[in-house]
């Protein structure tokens, strides 16, 4: 059992989460979905005991996290965080064996072996093992790290695995590996909470997922519950649409074509460019239009008359020209 | 696997110490000084070796040896160590002002010695040196240390900015007190900054052994804490490791071994900086066998380096100081050259 009661995480006269509320039992993977600054990092850090909230509780398995020491915790929780990085060229095998310092002493160094073993396999790193960390890909560096995280729980039981943004950087294939991997191990007993901006890896291999705005959680549901057009405006002020995946039957979204006027795009250094091809384009225009005015023309163009005349077009339009005089 | 190293090492220490012993105004053969430490040590009986040199060797050259293995020693660890704290290859004990700091010290109390101290004798006057660098020492990493802290846990990057100040202050007064100083002074002061091993006595040695001791024991048991310094600091709290303490610790003991030598001997650059490097490269990044490997060639560098020291323009004797980092410096920017990207800060 994961336990926060009320937390609120104030930093700066600042309140980034408020009133975070949410219990999950083992076998439960949560996809914590937000737009950016919406707080879910923080959020992570907090659920991993690296901040301690400056109100409310966090329990984990009927203790307050912050009664865990240090090396308990590591035994208990794991975390991967979204930025790692490394100048020193270690070899994948010995970062990923990092996840297991915390066991030596506890554990034999040949289940150790065999567990490093295992996860280098299932994250697809194993022909890595002797390669220096820093000559590899980003995503391929990203699975290091996956790996190391899994090294460190691999053989606990209820442990609760935290993962902020895994998939990043990882091509479709590992974006699908490392969420199914976060899925068997629910599966197995796990807890995981998983911090993602793929709505539809989300609902695909989530149980359950929690929206955040504002550091405040505004929806928490099954995928199905939670993913509607209207939901999905009011977290990240998008047109989606929401169908149901009839093999699977869950839901899935896409969003709608967002469109920008070009026009507004840059104009500091187009300036003199657009007037140009504004020129080009009102002369072509006049070329098949010969008969529209000037009003027309702007609309048709989707600029200002005013626009239109600072290309230096003016003396064309007679009847504006007689106006600017008399006025 | 790497484990190699060790014996190599070892093997090539102890052949440097042997052909160090046997170097000097009277040279003796690498063979009778063998014969000679396996005499003192109840190995061999009666092995006919002359008892003068005996004498040269216990008496002159085994105390000036000894102690270039345990400073070689000290700033070799101490870099190792400091380096994985701060998550990169080119830190050196230097940085958090240790240097700096026992080169005030000693440049105040050299230019106050003829006007305050006159009357004290020469061997007072060598342990007031030498303690009161080790106090600056102290006294500038502690300031950086506390300096550095944020919410109360040592940041690493205000560390470095906070040693860079550090350095830059010290400095600038050993340049003021050094601009002030007469002849005589000077040159004692030019002597001290230079480094050197001449002036080593079994004494010394004791005095030096536990400050190097303490550390050569207990800084290879961070070696896996410092491993996961690399991948970040939240992440090695994440692996259960009390990263404050890390650092507060490798802090401490670096002070204490780093200080200590730089009192005994003056300053010896690019040791701590090379030497970890240097391993690096033959066995790789892993902290738990780096930093007692540093240990091992630190002992051997400096050895060396004292025997070129003593020998290239002899009777006159070469500041270890120059020699180090005459031999440093084109292997320092070697590694620079060749690994140019790799060393992203």
């Amino acid at each position: 059992m994961f336990i926060a009661e009320k937390i609120t995480y104030e930093t700066a006269g600042r309140e980034l989460i408020k009133d975070f509320s949410m219990s999950m039992h083992k076998g439960e993977l949560i996809a914590v979905l937000g737009a950016n600054g919406a707080g879910k990092s923080t959020l992570l850090r907090m659920l991993g005991g690296e901040k301690h909230p400056s109100k409310g509780v966090i329990q984990l398995h009927g203790r307050p996290l912050k009664q865990y020491r240090a090396k308990e915790l590591a035994l208990a929780r794991a975390v991967l965080v979204q930025h790692n990085v490394i100048n020193l060229s270690f070899t994948v095998e010995e970062i990923v064996a990092m996840g297991r310092y915390p066991h030596n002493g506890q554990s034999t160094a040949l289940s150790n072996g065999r567990v490093i073993q295992e996860v280098m396999e299932i994250t697809g790193i194993e022909h890595l093992a002797e390669r220096s960390y820093l000559s590899l890909s980003g995503g391929e560096q990203q699975r290091v790290h996956l790996a190391r995280t899994l090294a460190q729980l691999w053989d606990i039981p209820n442990a609760l695995l935290l993962m902020d943004e895994p998939v990043n950087s990882m091509d479709i294939q590992y974006q699908h590996q490392t969420l199914a991997i976060a899925h068997a191990l629910a599966q197995k007993g796990f807890m995981v909470i998983c911090v993602l901006h793929d709505i539809n890896l989300a609902a695909q291999y989530a149980s359950r997922i929690i929206m955040l705005k504002n550091g405040r959680k505004w929806y928490d549901g099954t995928p199905a519950e939670v993913l509607s057009t209207k939901q999905l405006y009011d977290i990240f002020e998008i047109d989606a649409d929401v169908y149901t995946n009839p093999k699977t039957l869950k839901p899935y979204s896409l969003a709608k074509q967002v469109i920008i006027n070009y026009n507004i795009i840059n104009n500091t250094i187009m300036e003199n460019n657009t007037q140009m091809s504004l020129k080009q384009q009102y002369l072509t225009y006049k070329q098949e239009n010969p008969k529209k005015r000037i009003r027309e023309a702007a609309q048709d163009l989707k600029v200002s008359e005013a626009e239109l005349l600072m290309t230096g077009l003016g003396e064309t339009v007679t009847k504006l020209k007689a106006l600017l005089k008399t006025s | 696997m790497r484990n190699w190293i060790y014996p190599i090492l070892i093997i090539g220490l102890i052949a440097a110490i042997c052909f160090s012993l046997g170097l000097g105004a009277m040279k003796i053969p690498v063979g009778e000084v063998v014969s000679i430490l396996l005499q003192k040590m109840g190995l061999l009986k009666d092995t006919g070796a002359s008892p003068q040199n005996a004498t040269v060797i216990f008496v002159v050259r085994l105390p000036r040896v000894v102690l270039g293995v345990l400073v070689g020693a000290a700033l070799g660890i101490s870099g190792a160590a400091i380096q994985g704290v701060f998550r990169n290859p080119l830190a050196e004990p230097g940085l958090i002002g240790i240097s700096a700091g026992a080169s005030l010290m000693a440049v105040v109390i050299i230019a106050l010695e003829a006007a305050v101290f006159v009357g004290l004798s020469n061997l007072l006057g060598y342990y007031l040196l030498a303690f009161g660098a080790f106090t600056g020492a102290c006294v500038a990493a502690l300031l950086v240390y506390q300096i550095s802290k944020t919410d109360g846990k040592p940041n690493v990057a205000t560390m470095l900015l906070a040693g860079i100040a550090i350095n830059a202050l010290a400095g600038a007064l050993t340049g003021l007190i050094t601009y002030m100083a007469n002849d005589q002074q000077l040159r004692n002061i030019t002597f001290w900054l230079l480094g050197s091993l001449g002036g080593a006595t079994w004494q010394t040695v004791t005095v030096l052994l536990p400050f190097v001791l303490l550390p050569l024991v207990l800084l290879p048991l961070t070696g896996k804490a410092l491993n996961t310094f690399a991948l970040g600091e939240v992440q090695a709290e994440h692996l259960g490791i009390n990263t404050a303490a890390v650092k507060r610790n490798v802090v401490i003991l670096a002070t204490m071994a780093v200080g200590a030598c730089v009192a005994v001997t003056g300053i010896i650059s690019f040791v701590g900086l090379l030497v970890p490097h240097t391993i690096r490269l033959l066995i790789g990044v892993d902290n738990r066998k780096l930093i007692p490997a540093s240990a091992l060639l630190g002992g051997l560098v400096l050895t060396l380096a004292d025997m070129i020291s003593r020998t290239l323009i002899a009777p006159i004797e070469l500041p270890i100081g120059v020699v180090t980092a005459i031999l440093g410096t084109p292997v320092f920017l070697y590694i620079l050259i060749k690994d140019k990207k790799k060393l992203s800060l």
